[in-house]
């Protein structure tokens, strides 16, 4: 019997699948090119490359950019730049943190005894079986009535006044990231026998060589796809970031929700298509990272 | 001290987790605490909340009300309860058609050529990875009136010489049911894979030799085992379709209120933070009895971590 015979209903239920998964991501790619700010109907590509163009039946000011109009346009939009620039601050300063304090955890976890330990790894399961709603709302009111009582109590006042902003989404986003973190090395760390270990010990290691020459090359490759998966979750996160961001946080999944609510150009759409983009690549690079792996595994 | 911290491994083990464990106390388990405490508390008119201990909030929430029409000093409004039950029955629907789209692809990645199998796999993380708002949105540009979908009915009708009204398919039920199953799709693709992709192919031979035909072989080995599976992904599934509140906001406009708008809402607009957090730890009680339950008929799948 062939293993890998499918049946034909296993087959066109599985491309329907696949379109259904497409479609939307299709759409989105090719009105990110449409002749029309309304962005309701696909008018067809912009085909001029010149500063004035006809849109929607009137001539507007464009920039030069041909069938990139909207691409354009996004580079030149001071509010998305703010926005991307503070989505990839709060991902880079949380995973960092994330990685390390989560890698920590993980050892300890996996390789001591003490008090503590069932308690510990109870909490990283909170994420995973509360819904996120919960943990935000949580989270915005522990900020929010802290902060009211300090800023009372210091007699803080002005800019000094504690307030939501990017420490209080970068925080944030460190708790639902580190769980993730601290399992995906967990399970790396679960694979490797401790007798490892206990030969560079034999051999007159001490715990810190033993750890940088022997433990931390290991689970090399689980600390960074767990940084990885940490950095898209912190960069894709939409409901935590939603109640703890103030004034001049905003992160882009937040910027494109509060456009969503008003007006829609094809900026959106080529926005998305940027982002999709990145997102490709940066999966093609997990890929290639877990292959390698599992080649010098082999 | 030193000399003790070097000796002691439990020592080290408890200040290796305490960064996380102190992280997460503070972040996730102190806000629980919080929100109880604040659900039994009462607003004031400015939005503040005064700590009490009264039910009021839970009382509201399922029906009691003192503004009734017909001059009663009290009576039942459905109003919460339904948009719990709503909630409830979309989480419910929503799992059941994501794994029925889920199985069929997962076995067919599971059974492609080694090679291809990471394609395909690579194709269901794509989507995946593309950000959640930008989902929903898709969808919008897909369901409007003027949308993609009804320019295609509409261009086939007319090939067909049919006349064709565009139909109304954002800010529905509908619509946010379809929604709501394309954002959580790929959570239950990867760990029924990762169960189906387990199953040693020596046993498909073992039931073949017996005699099984196909239907028998799917019913007696390949689905049994592949349950672990099914059971993360409805964890990974049904939770977040619980509390998920974008999607309905987006597409299903004003009409579909769902527990997770009326927990946004009285944060936001209503200002009534009592009521949402009472409201919100409803909302955990009702998906923790549900994965309770669920998890203790079929077993807590180990794919969840795969996932």
């Amino acid at each position: 019997m062939n293993p890998h015979r499918r049946s034909p209903f296993v087959i066109a239920a599985a491309t329907m699948v696949y379109i259904f998964l497409y479609a939307p991501i299709v759409v989105l790619i090719l009105y990110s090119f449409n002749a029309s700010r309304a962005n309701v109907k696909f008018e067809g590509f912009i085909t001029q490359f010149s500063d004035r163009i006809e849109m929607d039946g009137s001539m507007v000011e464009a920039s030069p950019c041909g069938p990139f109009h909207w691409y354009c346009d996004l580079a030149k939009n001071d509010d998305v730049m703010e926005a991307a620039q503070n989505t990839l601050i709060i991902a880079f300063t949380a995973t960092i943190i994330a990685t390390t304090i989560g890698t920590m955890a993980a050892i300890a976890l996996q390789r001591y005894d003490f008090k503590i330990k069932p308690f510990s790894q109870l909490t990283l399961y909170i994420p995973i079986v509360i819904p996120e709603i919960v943990m935000g709302i949580g989270i915005l009111t522990l900020f929010s009535q802290t902060f009211g009582w300090l800023n009372n109590v210091l007699h803080l006042a002005g800019d000094a006044r504690l307030a939501l902003g990017i420490g209080t989404v970068t925080v944030s986003h460190i708790a639902f990231m580190v769980p993730f973190v601290t399992l995906v090395v967990q399970a790396r760390l679960q694979g490797f026998d401790k007798s490892f270990e206990e030969a560079a010990m034999d051999l007159g290691a001490n715990e810190w060589v033993t750890f940088r020459r022997v433990t931390f090359p290991m689970i090399l490759p689980g600390v960074l796809s767990g940084a990885l998966l940490a950095f898209t979750l912190s960069l894709d996160d939409f409901v935590i970031t939603f109640f703890t961001n103030g004034p001049g946080s905003t992160t882009l999944p937040i910027y494109v929700y509060g456009l969503l609510r008003r007006i829609i150009t094809p900026q959106v759409n080529a926005l998305s298509t940027v982002w999709i983009l990145v997102v490709f690549i940066a999966v093609v690079l997990l890929q290639w990272l877990q292959n390698r792996e599992e080649k010098i595994k082999h | 001290m030193l000399q003790r911290l070097r000796e002691s491994k439990s020592m080290q083990g408890t200040l290796l987790a305490l960064p996380t464990t102190a992280w997460l106390f503070v972040l996730l388990i102190i806000p629980l605490i919080l929100t109880l405490v604040v659900s039994f508390g009462q607003r004031t008119p400015d939005g503040n909340v005064v700590y009490t201990f009264s039910l009021d909030n839970y009382i509201r929430l399922f029906g009691y009300s003192t503004d009734c029409s017909d001059g009663q000093a009290s009576c039942f409004d459905p109003l919460y309860v339904n948009i719990l039950w709503r909630s409830l029955s979309l989480a419910f629907n929503t799992t059941a058609i994501v794994i029925m789209m889920a199985y069929p692809l997962s076995y067919f990645i599971a059974r492609a050529q080694p090679k291809q199998r990471n394609v395909f796999l690579f194709m269901v993380l794509i989507p995946l990875w593309t950000n959640f708002v930008i989902r929903v949105y898709a969808w919008m540009m897909l369901l409007r009136k003027e949308g993609a979908i009804n320019a295609i009915i509409g261009w086939a009708a007319h090939l067909l010489g049919l006349h064709f009204t565009p139909l109304e398919m954002l800010y529905t039920p509908g619509a946010v049911l379809v929604g709501m199953v394309y954002e959580f799709l790929p959570f239950m693709i990867l760990p029924i894979y990762t169960s189906l992709e387990k199953i040693d192919n020596s046993l498909y031979e073992a039931a073949a030799d017996l005699g099984a035909n196909a239907l028998r072989t799917f019913l007696r080995v390949t689905l049994p085992l592949s349950m672990p599976g099914v059971v993360a992904g409805t964890i990974l599934v049904f939770i977040p379709v619980m509390g998920t509140f974008i999607v309905s906001d987006i597409l299903g406009g004003r009409q579909v209120i769902l527990v997770g708008n009326l927990i946004q809402r009285q944060f936001l607009d209503a200002r009534d933070p009592t009521f949402g957090s009472a409201a919100s730890l409803i909302l955990m009680v009702m998906t923790l009895i549900v994965t309770y339950f669920y998890t203790r008929k079929f077993g807590f799948g180990e794919e969840i971590v795969v996932a």
